[in-house]
């Protein structure tokens, strides 16, 4: 009863009585309070781990690549058996190279030739992308047919994903795709030190392969490299005059409003609204070639422009209004006060929009679906009319593939997006405290 | 105190001077000014005489800084704003659609209510305005025009060694000293002063204030100021607004002594605003 006698000491030494308005009551809503935001956050830094934990092991292993290193005779009987290379080159492209290679794995773990079963599980042994590898080597290099090169053979898929631990290998062996004999041959390579896992490159250089060992982003890399400068190269002056025009020198009446509220409702577009719009106009009406980074480019330009004008145009607004009276009043004309002084001020917060933009718009996969963009892109793509692939259609792609050595390619391929998202936003605070002035 | 005696013998012999030379720098002629259908300023015609200090006093919203902002046309950049009447700068009608408000703006300066230097370095902030007006053909008569002005701001001594850092480190008074400094750098005729000492401590505003006096000699001076205290000290020429009406003008003086108007005596004596 400590409010009785607080009232009534109160009462007697003439102090206003105070109605009880329940003040622990408040500190409890209070404390309740900061609970539910801990909670809040609490949920969400789990469910990031459990996000980042779930794609880096599944996905840290894509970077390492199981690889044989193989003495292997290049076999004139097989690459060029009846000596036509210089009068046919086309000899060197269709050479059997395969053969050449298993012949020589054969070799090195005491298979008979003779011993067809045998034979076949050595072929399965290793990545048939040797044909490639060694084509271009032969090819560049005639004269290094007949001799004997050590050359790093990819393992095959499969070999691969056991020789990493990710197939159990307890099961039967007609359940699973590895055979005791290849496990064998498995331990035999690795124990003389020619079987290891390397770093692998081919991730960030190959094309498109139905093989996962031979799988890359080269292609998604380049195509998303070119949409990105496609967009910085639109997006930004497009965006930045038309923020300056709407803020700076467009009159407030209907028709802004009306532009204003459109813009507003454009950034909540759903993305892949705008892969139908490209498709229409770039594509059919326009007749710009499918699969194209540069029809990718424009589609996505459109969906980040209203990211950037809302982002501008509160940088543009933050700039206090002491600045243009200040410039006005010395007898700066309008186009001056913003280049002059202005722009500079808001360039912090352009620059950040801008690159928030662009980091949506290298994640965006859906309208890029729409155009043709989920494509089986082998080669580079040496301008951006021709057909790319996107490092976010990548990964749907693979994600869409059964293989075990494609499952850590997807997570191998969400780590490297997830990368260059972390650089662009620490590039963008960066900028934003580099160039950040007070006043 | 001495130099309050100092100063009040230069202004008697202002005083004196100006009743000699009294020539009409800027004329109001019947101006109204309107923000949208709102009626602001009503029919006020007020002489702005010519190297001399004149202060518009009112109690707030009364229409004085309207009446000022129409001077420089800075009332162009409000959406909706509108002036009736004619102004004119040395005859000129300063609303004339051939009068360039570039130019105008750079023979009628202003001083803002709160110190706004440019978050560049006190050097920068200066020689914009006669870079943007071409005022100097090379940096060497760019230099001479900054460290003058700055002089002329009585700012030189204070920041001589750190002219390439930023104004906006400088105190509040540097900073609106800095602004005038700015103002001068581009030669006008007449500075406009909105209420320039009132975001300053005391000795901030003595220092502006004396700078006012010195800066008489050369220009044409307007002063919005809520301090009567200010406009008894500082000014010749006193015009008294209350709601968008001017309702007495005369010697500062003879206004702060023997007013005609009640509303100025119960203004000045402080009975409303």
């Amino acid at each position: 009863m400590t409010d009785a006698t607080y009232n009534s000491s109160a009462a007697a030494t003439g102090r206003p009585v105070r109605r009880d308005i329940g003040i622990k009551r408040r500190y409890a809503a209070e404390r309740r309070f900061r609970l539910y935001g801990i909670i809040a956050i609490a949920i969400g830094i789990f469910f990031l781990f459990a996000l980042l934990s779930s794609v880096i092991s599944n996905g840290y292993t894509a970077f390492w690549q199981t690889t044989i290193e193989l003495p292997v005779k290049l076999d004139e009987k097989i690459i060029d058996p009846s000596n036509q290379r210089a009068t046919n080159p086309n000899v060197l492209m269709t050479a059997n190279y395969p053969v050449v290679v298993r012949n020589a794995l054969a070799e090195k773990l005491g298979v008979a030739a003779t011993d067809r079963p045998a034979m076949r599980e050595v072929s399965k042994f290793f990545s048939d992308g040797v044909r490639n590898q060694l084509r271009e080597m032969v090819v560049a290099n005639p004269s290094l047919i007949g001799t004997t090169q050590t050359i790093p053979v990819l393992a095959s898929g499969d070999i691969d994903s056991a020789f990493k631990g990710q197939i159990d290998l307890s099961v039967d062996q007609a359940n699973r795709k590895v055979s005791d004999q290849q496990v064998g041959w498995m331990k035999k390579l690795a124990d003389e030190g020619v079987m290891k896992e390397k770093f692998n490159t081919g991730l960030f250089t190959y094309g498109a392969s139905s093989r996962p060992e031979t799988a890359g982003l080269g292609v998604a890399l380049i195509g998303s490299l070119y949409m990105m400068l496609i967009v910085l190269v639109l997006a930004l002056p497009i965006g930045v005059a038309a923020s300056i025009y709407l803020e700076e020198y467009a009159k407030k009446n209907r028709l802004t409003d009306l532009i204003e509220v459109n813009i507003n409702n454009l950034a909540a577009v759903p993305s892949i609204v705008y892969g139908l719009l490209g498709l229409a106009v770039f594509i059919n009406l326009v007749g710009l070639p499918r699969s194209a980074s540069l029809v990718g480019g424009l589609v996505l330009t459109l969906m980040t422009l209203p990211t950037i004008i809302i982002a501008t145009r509160a940088a543009l607004r933050a700039v206090p209004p002491s600045i243009r009276a200040a410039a006005l009043g010395l007898g700066a004309s309008k186009t001056q006060m913003v280049f002059h002084h202005v722009l500079p001020l808001a360039a912090p917060g352009i620059l950040t929009g801008t690159i928030i933009g662009l980091a949506h718009a290298l994640g965006e996969t859906a309208p890029l679906l729409l155009i043709g963009m989920v494509a089986f892109v082998v080669g580079y793509p040496t301008t951006p009319m021709d057909p790319a692939t996107a490092l976010p259609v990548q990964i749907y792609m693979w994600a869409n593939e059964a293989e075990r050595a494609f499952v850590e390619r997807t997570s191998g391929a969400i780590i490297v997006l997830l990368l260059f998202l972390a650089v662009m936003n620490i590039g963008a605070i960066i900028l934003r405290r580099r160039f950040e002035r007070r006043w | 105190m001495n130099l309050m005696t100092e100063r009040s013998l230069e202004k008697a012999v202002g005083d004196k001077m100006n009743t000699v030379v009294n020539t009409t720098k800027m004329k109001g002629d019947k101006v109204s000014v309107f923000y949208g259908s709102k009626q602001a300023l009503f029919d006020v015609d007020l002489d702005i005489p010519e190297k001399m200090v004149t202060a518009l006093i009112g109690p707030s919203g009364c229409g004085k800084s309207t009446f000022l902002r129409s001077l420089n046309r800075m009332n162009d950049t409000i959406e909706g704003c509108r002036v009736a009447g004619k102004i004119t700068l040395d005859g000129e009608d300063i609303y004339d659609p051939k009068i360039d408000v570039v130019e105008l703006r750079a023979r009628v300066g202003m001083v803002f209510q709160k110190p706004n230097p440019f978050p560049k370095t006190i050097y920068e902030n200066v020689a914009y305005g006669p870079r943007i007006h071409g005022l100097a053909k090379n940096r060497h008569e760019i230099d001479e025009i900054v460290e003058s002005s700055l002089r002329r701001a009585s700012l030189f001594e204070e920041v001589k060694d750190r002219l390439h850092e930023a104004g906006t480190g400088l105190s509040g008074g540097q900073q609106q000293r800095l602004c005038i400094a700015r103002a001068i750098a581009v030669s006008p005729e007449v500075i406009l002063m909105d209420e320039p000492c009132s975001a300053l401590d005391p000795i901030a505003t003595a220092k502006v204030e004396e700078l006012i006096d010195e800066l008489r000699q050369n220009y044409t001076i307007v002063i919005v100021t809520h301090s009567m205290q200010q406009a008894a000290r500082v000014s010749q020429k006193t015009a008294m607004f209350h709601l968008g009406n001017l309702v007495e003008v005369g010697d500062t003086e003879m206004m702060f002594t023997t007013p005609k108007e009640k509303r100025t005596q119960d203004y000045i004596t402080g009975r409303f605003g």
